[in-house]
């Protein structure tokens, strides 16, 4: 025990004496929260579209009524008007134009007829996101013209009545579990993976294993020391991020136990996924290598970033067997919605399960000669 | 011209006969069809510091992690304190006190921290543990840099840690990988004075590989040369240079370059070897200095040549190492793994 406490003594005072390994390992997570989160979550504003008015009818004048509405409140784009079709679809073409609006000739005279005319939308779809934006709001000004001027007496429509679980849940709010799960990632690989197989080479391994340690103890000691080192990267992380992201779920002291757990069962998860990849590796340069390999093949799928139920089967199945989707799941549950430990107990299972059956194979695995 | 002892236990260099602090019998180390020990046999007596010398791939490394239970022995036995290495490797680790040929005390601790991580290591009780690094920094000069990061230290200081750090369980034996490599002389000087009190205050059983010859010279009671994975000489530093056909070596180089040079100088009185240096460059083992080099200014005259250089000498453990393993370079292969673990160190292995 006195032996093993050693290793754990060693590990943890080089850990402090080189914040550089605590602040690399959260480096990343923090960039991708900001830069990410930010990105992602925000709404399209001033979007440039054109304005195409064959007609300059009343009808016509409405549309155009909107479309400045638009551009003096929510601002989602602004109109610029062009006197022919052709020139707005070249500068739709060139990027000018996010997007160009055609009102057609007659249109006025149709609409009063009751003749349900076109009004023509040009759109720069290589952009998914900015032209489904677009579409949204030009089809709700649509839907707007089209509402009948005194409505019906009696309200006879099946309407569909959302109701909304959570207050609105931002980008970044949405990704800081998967990001807590990455600090704790990249502390692994490089307070484990990495610290184990360089002291390996540098022979510190052998100077250990010339004292009475016994192989269980260096294996313990060493994971021990490499999760404690997780923990420490992800409560760090979840600290930093939730203040960041404007949520409140860090001062709700039953919030941040199930948090711990989470972050505990985790952090023994990775370090003995890590232990087991690396138990047999002598070159320095394997963690290395697999650093993003890894990265890739456990966060991408864990739905950190896409949800899963959008998946292909082949990558559902990856989802299923990845510890970061049962970490991402309870710290999800945890951090957004406040769920209880109900929502959690199958992760936490699933997690220490993998960690305690990754360090059973490991263990036989480790020579306790060179 | 015959060795000491080969393959066998070594006479004792007629001191009163000690008790035996490790042997090994037979040992031999085989990974695949490659052999790196080929049957050894030596023993150590307690008290001794004994040296394994031998060129880069000879299997001193391997002999002293079969010894220190680092890897498996294939065959035979090792005895360390009374004890099997194979059977009881817990037992000889308590034991003994190893020095691996790299510096691996933590950069990012303190000197005190480094020893107190290995006390613990060898569960010496806490009430013990204090006084033993109190004990081993005064032992090797560094009681003052107690508190000091290890990074801030010279080579020659971490080395001394290193020694501190294998000390600080009290050993009865102590296991040494190359301890001087990379130091300046001035601390190699310190590391050996070092070395013969801890031998003399402690009583401590020492086995040490070197590569340098001065270093056995000076430092070990007895010297085995390994070569090839075979122990090819063993006895003491003066043993094993009388075991030189030759108490001298003329070194002499001839203005002109003949391939007559060579058959001409190993007729003359008291030669027994003649190496061909370079052009016009030789290197004679004679049994007689003075009459050799007598003969050899004389036969120059004689021809009409001239000399540019004579040179006359003891027999050094230089050339002891020279006549059992011969001059060529040694490029085999090494075991992959074995070469992996070599990666980032300071030094090479060997």
């Amino acid at each position: 025990m006195n032996r093993m406490m050693a290793i754990i003594e060693r590990e943890m005072r080089k850990f402090f004496r080189s914040p550089v390994l605590m602040l690399m390992s959260m480096m990343l997570p923090l960039v991708q929260l900001v830069i990410l989160g930010n990105a992602f979550g925000g709404k399209i504003v001033n979007a440039r579209v054109g304005l195409v008015d064959y007609d300059h009818g009343p009808e016509a004048v409405k549309v155009e009524e909107d479309f400045a509405a638009v551009g003096a409140t929510i601002r989602t784009f602004k109109t610029i008007s062009y006197d022919n079709e052709r020139q707005a679809r070249v500068d739709v073409q060139s990027g000018k134009l996010d997007a160009a609006v055609i009102i057609p000739a007659q249109y006025s005279r149709r609409v009063e007829a009751g003749d349900a005319p076109d009004i023509g939308l040009v759109v720069d779809n290589s952009d998914q996101f900015l032209s489904s934006s677009l579409e949204a709001e030009l089809q709700s000004i649509v839907d707007a013209l089209n509402a009948p001027l005194i409505p019906a007496p009696v309200n006879n429509k099946i309407a569909l009545d959302i109701v909304e679980l959570y207050p609105y849940i931002s980008y970044m709010k949405f990704l800081l579990p998967g990001l807590v799960c990455l600090a704790m990632y990249v502390s692994v690989m490089i307070g484990g993976g990495m610290l184990y197989i360089d002291d390996k080479a540098r022979g510190v391994h052998e100077g250990y294993l010339v004292t009475p340690i016994t192989g269980l103890e260096l294996v313990l000691g060493m994971n021990i020391a490499g999760a404690l080192k997780a923990i420490l990267s992800g409560i760090s992380l979840a600290v930093i991020g939730t203040l960041m992201a404007g949520m409140g779920s860090i001062f709700h002291p039953v919030q941040d136990l199930e948090m711990l757990a989470v972050i505990v069962v985790t952090s023994i998860a990775f370090n003995g996924m890590m232990f087991l990849m690396m138990v047999r590796v002598d070159d320095p340069l394997v963690p290395r290598a697999m650093f993003g390999v890894l990265n890739t093949l456990l966060f991408f799928p864990s739905g950190a970033i896409y949800p899963i139920a959008a998946f292909p089967p082949w990558l559902h199945v990856i989802a299923v067997a990845d510890p970061f989707t049962y970490a991402v799941h309870g710290l999800q549950q945890v951090l957004i919605k406040g769920a209880g430990f109900v929502s959690i107990y199958q992760d936490l299972l699933f997690l220490a399960a993998f960690g305690v059956g990754s360090l059973m194979i490991a263990t036989p695995l480790f020579k306790r000669t060179l | 011209m015959s060795s000491p002892a080969i393959n066998g236990f070594a006479p004792d260099s007629g001191a009163a006969p000690r008790p035996i602090a490790m042997a090994v019998e037979n040992i031999v180390k085989r990974y695949g069809d490659f052999e790196a020990v080929k049957s050894v046999n030596f023993s150590v007596a307690e008290g001794e510091i004994f040296g394994l010398l031998g060129p880069n791939g000879a299997g001193k490394s391997t002999l002293i992690r079969m010894m220190t239970t680092l890897i498996p022995v294939t065959a035979g036995r090792a005895m360390v304190a009374g004890r099997d290495v194979s059977k009881d490797p817990d037992g000889v680790r308590r034991l003994i006190g190893v020095i691996p040929q790299a510096l691996t005390s933590d950069p990012d601790l303190t000197v005190e921290e480094n020893l107190s991580i290995y006390a613990k290591l060898y569960s010496v009780p806490r009430a013990q543990r204090e006084k033993n690094i109190t004990e081993v920094l005064a032992a090797v000069d560094l009681l003052k840099w107690r508190g000091a990061q290890t990074k801030t230290l010279s080579g020659g200081m971490r080395r001394r840690l290193e020694i501190a750090r294998g000390l600080v369980h009290d050993p009865r034996i102590f296991f040494l990988d190359e301890p001087t490599t990379g130091l300046d002389p001035v601390s190699r000087i310190a590391v050996w004075e070092m070395l013969n009190n801890l031998k003399n205050t402690r009583n401590l059983t020492m086995l040490l590989t070197t590569h340098y010859m001065e270093e056995a010279d000076k430092l070990c009671d007895r010297i085995a040369i390994v070569d090839h994975g075979n122990l090819v000489a063993l006895g003491t530093p003066t043993e094993l240079k009388n075991s030189v056909a030759g108490a001298n070596v003329v070194e002499v180089k001839f203005d002109r370059e003949s391939p007559e040079w060579a058959g001409r100088i190993e007729k003359l009185t008291g030669v027994t070897s003649v190496q061909a240096e370079s052009a016009g460059f030789y290197r004679v083992i004679t049994t007689s200095g003075s009459k050799t080099t007598m003969e050899l200014v004389e036969m120059t005259a004689q021809l009409g040549e001239t000399l540019s250089s004579l040179s006359v000498q003891n027999t050094t453990l230089d050339d002891v190492f020279i006549h059992y393993t011969g001059r060529q370079l040694r490029d085999e292969q090494v075991k992959p793994e074995l070469a992996s673990w070599a990666m980032l160190r300071r030094e090479g292995g060997h």
